[in-house]
């Protein structure tokens, strides 16, 4: 390596921390839905799109304040997910795997042209309150929207896995993940904490569409979002919401590092095949990621 | 068409696997072939044959999805990027080396081939969603080596010009040529996969299928039938990405995309899994439906809509149908068009004493 200064370093690990942890929100609305109804969302990224089309539209046509805008989002984004909840999903339990992974694949067909019907073509903007002169922190000079964005995403997923492992639903929605038989059995309503989990994965996925609507721009490209969450979450395992931070935090490091030091040798894009490379990696050395759990399997 | 029989007479085991159970059967299969070798080519437009011929490759590839995934009972999402695979091998033998159609297409298939078995390696330790996101993977590494590895990809826009095969000193250029040389491979490929699945072989990918642990106590190699599947679904990838390169007249990355992925496990989801008559219909369901709303809208929306608006509305609509109709045929009709024409033939077998 020829002139490998800190200062370039420690940008680029910064950048990957910050975007990490907004990964990491993106990934956790998946992990809610997969620790409680065993069903995983596709369509991750295309709900991440449809919150932050409802932010955008809401303020920005409206002319309502930005807040209205997240409030309008988060109710869209939880109307939504019970809709389809009850009406896709819910007759597919019990299916084989491929059912509900093709089910969630059409569905964010489905999101993607009605967002454009409903939306129109044009690329929106989320504008938050947080300015736009870069923050200095030592040698660091980081963009205001990530440092917000990292720290709404750290203060969220303080808060689900408090909910999880101390407040009376989050408990129950585990004894739901745990089994959903033995669950029914201590008189848990077990479809109402497949709802309970479908309208949580709509609240983070709406945050998440203002976030990263705000930072990149709210189109149809900010569905691409919800790839990376695979990543994300098979590094940290598929059930663990630590897994789904530490995951998007390598996640955003490696990605950095990469185009820092991979791009200038091979021509650029390495952003978007590192994170994919180290999953197949992962996936070959220790399958159940970092912190999930590994499920014996019996004939 | 419909036959009646009147008692199964089967004294064998030779007569109970074979290929046409029934006369009927045979007489069915040589109108169809007739229909297809003589009337198709003669009075369809030409606007209809090329339809037809995405059609059949459409097939090829959606045989070779149905055999991982329908009858191996393996997810994969990567499956456009096999075909890309096989594209860009045949492509480059047809440019550097002018190789033959009977050359390049074998290549294409056995490149894919190596490259799917190779991405199946996760298959045995990994398996449902697991190896869906392992897939997943494989389709963004192979489409972004193709695209930044200018040796594979021959540098301007990834993409490489091929000549039309040859085929007995005729260079097949028009549409209505090329039709007889693809209907051959996509009737190659229904019958080689119709053999496959009443074969050892296939039998064994069944019962990897329905309990892996299981067939594993039985005898079967797991590893190997899951890896065996991989290769050989890949390799009609291969060969389908080779077809299109020759009918296309070009191979490009950007024909292989993630949403072909898509669009063949719809197929074989809206076809039927583990089906091979669910292949043929689900292909042609899935590469008919946007021409049919491209020109149902066309023709009907101007009562609603400027032409402006419409042509906007298209791509959208077409989104919408096709997320929709795979949601409905999973929730109502999980076996697919294939079902759909069984419940039809089994209540015409015994027509009219049908109740």
């Amino acid at each position: 390596m020829p002139d490998v200064s800190w200062r370039f370093v420690s940008i680029l690990l910064a950048n990957g921390v910050l975007v990490g942890s907004m990964y990491a929100l993106v990934a956790l609305g998946f992990v809610l839905i997969y620790k409680a109804t065993d069903a995983i969302n596709f369509a991750q990224g295309e709900f991440v799109m449809f919150g932050g089309f409802l932010a955008a539209a809401t303020a920005d046509m409206a002319g309502l304040p930005w807040w209205a805008g997240v409030l309008a989002a988060i109710c869209g984004m939880i109307a939504l997910a019970f809709c389809l909840e009850r009406v896709v999903l819910r007759p597919l339990l019990g299916r084989p795997i491929i059912a509900v992974i093709m089910a969630t694949i059409g569905l964010a067909s489905v999101l993607r042209g009605t967002a454009v019907l409903a939306f129109g073509t044009g690329v929106q903007s989320i504008s938050l309150p947080v300015g736009s002169s870069p923050f200095h922190l030592g040698p660091l000079v980081l963009p205001p929207i990530e440092i917000v964005g990292a720290g709404v995403s750290l203060v969220f997923l303080a808060a689900f896995a408090w909910f999880f492992l101390k407040s009376r639903l989050g408990v129950a929605m585990r004894a739901v993940a745990d089994s959903q038989q033995v669950a029914m059995a201590m008189g848990i309503n077990v479809r109402r904490y497949f709802a309970l989990a479908w309208a949580l994965g709509g609240v983070v996925s709406a945050l998440g569409g203002v976030l990263w609507g705000a930072m990149l721009a709210v189109d149809n490209q900010l569905a691409l979002v919800g790839l990376k969450v695979f990543p994300v979450i098979i590094l940290g395992g598929l059930d663990s919401i630590l897994g789904a931070v530490v995951g998007g935090l390598v996640v955003g490091v490696a990605e950095n590092l990469s185009a820092g030091f991979l791009d200038p040798l091979v021509g650029g894009g390495t952003k978007d095949f590192v994170p994919f490379v180290l999953m197949i990696a992962v996936l070959m050395v220790r399958p159940e990621g970092m912190f999930g759990r590994r499920r014996i399997e019996r004939v | 068409m419909f036959g009646s029989e009147t008692g199964v007479f089967k004294t064998s085991y030779a007569a109970d696997m074979a290929l046409y159970p029934l006369p009927v059967a045979r007489r069915t299969m040589a109108f169809l072939a007739l229909f297809f070798l003589f009337a198709v080519p003669l009075l369809f437009s030409v606007y209809a044959v090329t339809i037809l011929n995405l059609v059949l490759i459409a097939v090829v590839g959606a045989l070779g999805l149905n055999i991982l995934v329908g009858y191996t009972g393996q997810v994969s999402v990567g499956h456009a990027a096999f075909m890309s695979v096989g594209a860009y091998t045949a492509a480059n033998l047809i440019a550097r080396l002018h190789a033959p159609f009977w050359i390049a297409i074998p290549a294409g298939g056995g490149m894919a081939a190596l490259v799917g078995a190779f991405f199946g390696i996760p298959s045995l330790r990994i398996k449902g969603l697991y190896l869906a996101i392992a897939t997943l993977a494989a389709q963004f590494i192979i489409e972004w080596t193709i695209n930044h590895v200018t040796w594979i990809s021959g540098g301007v826009d990834a993409s490489i010009q091929v000549s039309p095969p040859v085929v007995f000193g005729m260079a097949l250029e028009t549409q209505r040529q090329l039709y007889f040389f693809l209907l051959f491979f996509a009737a190659l490929a229904v019958t080689a996969t119709l053999n496959l699945v009443r074969s050892r072989v296939g039998r064994a990918l069944v019962a990897v299928r329905d309990q892996d642990i299981a067939a594993e106590i039985i005898g079967i190699n797991t590893f190997r039938y899951k890896l065996a599947a991989f290769a050989i679904s890949s390799f009609y990838a291969g060969v389908a990405g080779v077809l299109y390169t020759y009918y296309l007249g070009i191979a490009n990355y950007e024909q292989f995309g993630i949403s072909v992925s898509i669009d063949y496990l719809a197929m074989i989801i809206i076809g039927g899994l583990g089906s091979v008559l669910g292949s043929i219909f689900g292909a042609a369901f899935i590469t008919i439906l946007p021409e049919a709303t491209r020109l149902f809208l066309k023709h009907f929306g101007g009562m609603f809509l400027s032409h402006g608006a419409i042509l906007n509305l298209i791509p959208n609509i077409r989104l919408i149908l096709f997320g929709s109709l795979i949601i409905f045929f999973l929730i109502v009709e999980p076996e697919g068009l294939n079902r759909l024409w069984r419940n039809i033939r089994n209540y015409f077998r015994i027509w009219p004493f049908t109740t």
